[in-house]
């Protein structure tokens, strides 16, 4: 089963997700993303903007492949996978 | 008088305790996020904070027990098929011959939820949110689930109802440089203000755009500009294309309106059905961006001047704050306890208040300051805050 890592700012928010393996079925990103929202409700507003495109200062990847599609996040997440979800930094 | 001051700043929620004619503050809430308004309901002492997350989107947070926990609400969300027609960035290497003729529109999503404003008494639960990219959004149950007006966000100043097709109207809407932080180029509601006498009488300001009224609850909505000097347009007195800082109303008087505008101080006694230039330059009071109003006397209101335009500071470098008790006709500069010489201080549009005899404000240099004679003197709060963006008395 893929795994999820993400920035740990995010735990600020969902400190449910913090301290864990996270662990979801394979899929396409969008199917990932759901399923942590399963885990952490809410969890998709910090990443996704209201059609469901991740928000602009959201970076994306599958293992060290940045997604391609960031709109409709159709890019597929393999068993064994990794999906990395960071901050786009800006600024100095 | 109220014993609370709640300050947005780039770092966080502030809020000042009042005890032992004393002003404490206590620790930050909301650490490291910025948090462009901090507001409490009179109604039922609920208090919201607008967080602007850099990378995770705007978010309101709201604490029912005074400030001591706080809990984000996500809710507020442009709905599937809310579009807009994309102004451009005024970037130096805009070409404004690029664009193409038609419309291009773009996918509504929330940039900043610029204010929060508190409904009638006669209507608890009622609750406005004013946004980036210019949506008003409404709610009747405390900010549990959000609704965007329609009738405002599909009128024909916005090219009409981009729901249902392409634009049958022109977009007079322009884009506020407060979007800028973005990447986009975007009109925002700052300003909202509910009637106490009839809920269904709202005012609402944007920029740039200008005053926008309805009478009938949010059905309909009409400019209400006439008055307005625009000095950087063709027309000064176009109906649209104006640009208010920040309007607001006597809650005693709600027909007498105050509007520090980009081009200058402006007052209406008619509900804003007409407006009248009310600067004085020659004392300082022209250019600025917050404004106060008196809540029994509506002729009285305080402004904080600045120097237009390019710099945006201080005049001369000493800071004042500027009060009419006559409608404008006069204005009396305060300056005792304020910084005089090397002050190179803004204060934001909602970074100005008042509450009884005790007014408050606080600028992006991380100054504050509060008067307890209605503005005649000031004591400092403190030099070394975060950038403020919005300081309200709870």
């Amino acid at each position: 089963m893929p795994v999820v890592q993400m920035t740990q700012h995010l735990y600020r928010f969902f400190p449910q997700l913090e301290n864990r393996t996270i662990t979801v079925p394979a899929g396409s990103v969008a199917d990932v993303l759901r399923a942590v929202n399963d885990i952490a409700p809410g969890f998709t507003d910090y990443v996704l903007d209201e059609q469901g495109a991740l928000r602009r200062h959201v970076m994306l990847s599958v293992n060290d492949t940045v997604v391609i599609d960031r709109k409709t996040l159709s890019d597929r997440v393999p068993d064994g996978g990794t999906v990395y979800i960071f901050q786009a930094l800006s600024g100095g | 008088m109220s014993d609370m001051i709640l300050l947005g700043t780039r770092k966080g929620t502030v809020i000042f305790d009042r005890s032992h004619s004393s002003w404490r503050p206590r620790p930050i809430v909301h650490a490291g996020i910025p948090v462009c308004y901090a507001a409490r309901d009179p109604r039922d002492g609920t208090l919201w904070a607008s967080l602007d997350h850099g990378h995770w989107g705007p978010k309101l947070a709201r604490s029912r027990d005074g400030g001591a926990t706080w809990a984000d609400v996500t809710s507020l969300k442009y709905p599937e098929g809310a579009r807009y027609i994309v102004k451009y960035l005024p970037t130096p290497d805009f070409d404004p011959a690029s664009p193409s003729a038609r419309p291009e529109y773009a996918d509504a999503s929330a940039f900043k939820i610029w204010t929060i404003a508190f409904g009638a008494a006669s209507q608890p639960g009622r609750l406005y949110a004013g946004t980036i990219p210019g949506g008003l959004f409404v709610s009747d149950d405390g900010g549990d689930s959000w609704e965007l007006n329609r009738p405002l966000w599909n009128h024909e100043s916005r090219g009409g109802d981009l729901f249902a097709g392409d634009a049958t109207s022109e977009n007079r809407w322009h884009g506020t440089p407060a979007s800028i932080d973005y990447g986009v180029f975007e009109p925002g509601i700052h300003s909202i203000l509910v009637d106490p006498r009839d809920a269904d009488h709202v005012h609402v300001a944007v920029s740039t755009a200008g005053v926008i009224e309805t009478t009938d609850g949010g059905r309909t909505w009409a400019a209400r500009n006439r008055g307005v000097l625009n000095d950087y347009l063709p027309n000064p007195e176009a109906e649209w294309g104006h640009d208010p800082h920040f309007v607001t109303a006597c809650p005693a008087q709600p027909d007498h309106l105050w509007q520090q505008n980009h081009c200058g101080v402006f007052y209406s006694n008619d509900a804003a059905r007409s407006w009248k230039k009310v600067s004085m330059p020659d004392a300082g009071v022209n250019f600025g961006f917050p404004i106060a109003a008196d809540a029994h006397d509506g002729r009285t209101a305080w402004v904080v001047p600045a120097r237009a335009d390019s710099e945006r500071m201080a005049i001369e470098g000493g800071l004042f704050v500027a009060r009419t008790s006559d409608g404008g006709q006069s204005w009396q500069v305060f300056r005792n306890g304020l910084p005089q010489e090397n002050a190179y201080d803004i204060v934001l549009r909602h970074g100005l208040d008042v509450a009884g005899d005790r007014l408050c404000f606080g600028s992006t240099t991380g100054n504050v300051y509060v008067s307890e004679d209605r503005g005649e003197s000031w004591q400092c709060l403190g030099n070394n805050f975060p950038p403020i963006y919005s300081v309200r008395f709870g």
